[in-house]
């Protein structure tokens, strides 16, 4: 096996495109060590794009942000103007294993790894974050609930890797949140997880919504029917109630030892309005 | 198969190695560097047992390559005495006996140094989130988290 820490993005494409399916990209590797340890992945060829910039960075652009895929989760919980700016976002970082793991793992990573429960991954649904991603054939762009198609399934093509996680201008009064459901209250995988992201009026009112449910299907779900029922809501109680049933009516999750369907679409529907309610919250602290 | 050379720096100590691709830095320190203090608990960075930092950064050194170490700065267990004179925490986890097997123990004391660099006034909760990585099997948790926070009264001055 061989390793490479290509300095450009160009460098790193054509290391990939030249492996014939046989490498594999190396950010923060808590997830790609335990398959090479396991045997689960034998790639010929490790490219580390940890020395790429562009990768590496936390930037203004188009009025909101550009996250680097390789920006390491512990990095994002302490960029204070990014936390303050999408809270939810952060929230969903912040369970993605311990300390120790957030101080290796990416985004980039916990998205490509295109696990159902993924953390990371509703928050930015919610947030209407665009994964840029780079390849042979030049760059394209994909919403980040377009990107996985299944358990470990992405829309990546070969030599074809996620640079950057591009997030919308952040309109005033505005919150997003994540919750999870697991047994233990750290060290855990979610049995359901729940992003929330929201935008109020003037008055108070919801002017715009996204909504999105994790570990209930085969990947992360963005919930239109979710975000509709608080939209034109002033998020009180029959809207929440509304919202909790719309979340619930789009799970289609299987039974594991973590839950069963019954409970997992139940407990969607729970998340869904106390994300919510903290997403209003935040939201209101800027009126 | 051609090894790869590594140049960093562990507790200060300029080193070279040369290692396989697929191996771990938890491997590099114990077999390469003799530097054993370092524990394999479970090798896929759950236990935290093998905590090391790297350029002041605490992670799992199970879950990073030897050869990402390149041009690092590690530290280890073997860094934290003064010589013959113990860190705080070190003292205080034998005299609060937050110890029995010691397995847990080096990577629980690097991780609790570096909270209380970053927070030398943790709370009891704030200890406990941030040990969460730290798996022990023997002590149940409570005389190693009464080790962190006498440490740090102590390292406060008071």
């Amino acid at each position: 096996m061989r390793y490479e820490v290509p300095k450009t993005l160009e460098a790193a494409i054509a290391l990939l495109a030249g492996a014939n399916g046989r490498g594999r990209v190396l950010a923060g590797g808590t997830d790609l060590l335990i398959q090479l340890r396991s045997g689960r992945a034998e790639p010929e060829l490790l490219v580390d794009v940890k020395a790429i910039a562009e990768m590496r960075a936390v930037e203004a652009a188009a009025g909101g942000y550009r996250v680097g895929a390789a920006v390491t989760c512990m990095e994002l919980i302490e960029n204070e103007a990014f936390a303050r700016a999408w809270p939810g976002i952060v929230d969903g970082v912040k369970y993605i294993g311990s300390i120790q793991v957030k101080g290796r793992a990416t985004m980039g990573g916990n998205l490509c790894n295109a696990s159902p429960a993924a953390d990371s991954v509703p928050a930015l649904i919610a947030a209407g974050a665009v994964a840029c991603i780079a390849g042979p054939q030049g760059r394209r762009e994909q919403p980040v609930e377009a990107f996985v198609t299944g358990p470990g399934k992405t829309t990546l093509a070969k030599g074809e890797l996620v640079v950057s996680f591009l997030l919308p201008r952040r309109a005033p009064r505005s919150g997003d949140a994540y919750l999870r459901f697991t047994p233990r209250t750290e060290m855990d995988i979610a049995v359901v997880g729940a992003a929330v992201n929201l935008t109020l009026d003037d008055k108070g009112v919801c002017g715009s919504a996204r909504v999105s449910l994790g570990a209930v299907a085969a990947r992360a779900l963005l919930v239109p029917e979710a975000a509709a029922a608080l939209i034109g809501t002033r998020v009180d109680a029959v809207a929440l109630a509304r919202l909790a049933a719309a979340a619930s009516a789009a799970c289609k999750p299987i039974d594991d030892k973590r839950g069963t369907k019954e409970y997992r679409i139940k407990v969607a529907g729970v998340m869904a309005e106390r994300a919510a309610v903290i997403a209003l919250e935040r939201a209101g602290r800027q009126i | 198969m051609s090894r790869n050379h590594v140049s960093t720096t562990v507790n200060g100590d300029r080193v070279e190695f040369l290692c396989e691709t697929g191996q771990t830095l938890l491997e590099a320190l114990r077999d390469e560097l003799r530097l054993t203090g370092t524990k394999e608990g479970c090798g896929t960075g759950d236990c935290g047992a093998c905590s090391v930092m790297v350029d002041g950064r605490l992670v799992c050194s199970c879950l990073m390559l030897a050869v990402e170490a390149e041009g690092k700065a590690i530290e280890t267990v073997e860094g934290m005495a003064d010589g013959d004179t113990l860190h705080p925490l070190q003292r205080k986890f034998i005299e609060h006996a937050a110890l029995q097997c010691g397995i847990c123990t080096p990577g629980i004391l690097i991780a609790a140094r570096a909270l209380l660099a970053r927070n030398p006034d943790p709370t009891e909760a704030e200890v406990r989130f941030w040990l969460a990585g730290n798996l022990c099997r023997c002590t149940g948790y409570h005389k190693i988290v009464d080790a962190v926070l006498d440490a740090a009264r102590e390292m406060r001055g008071g």
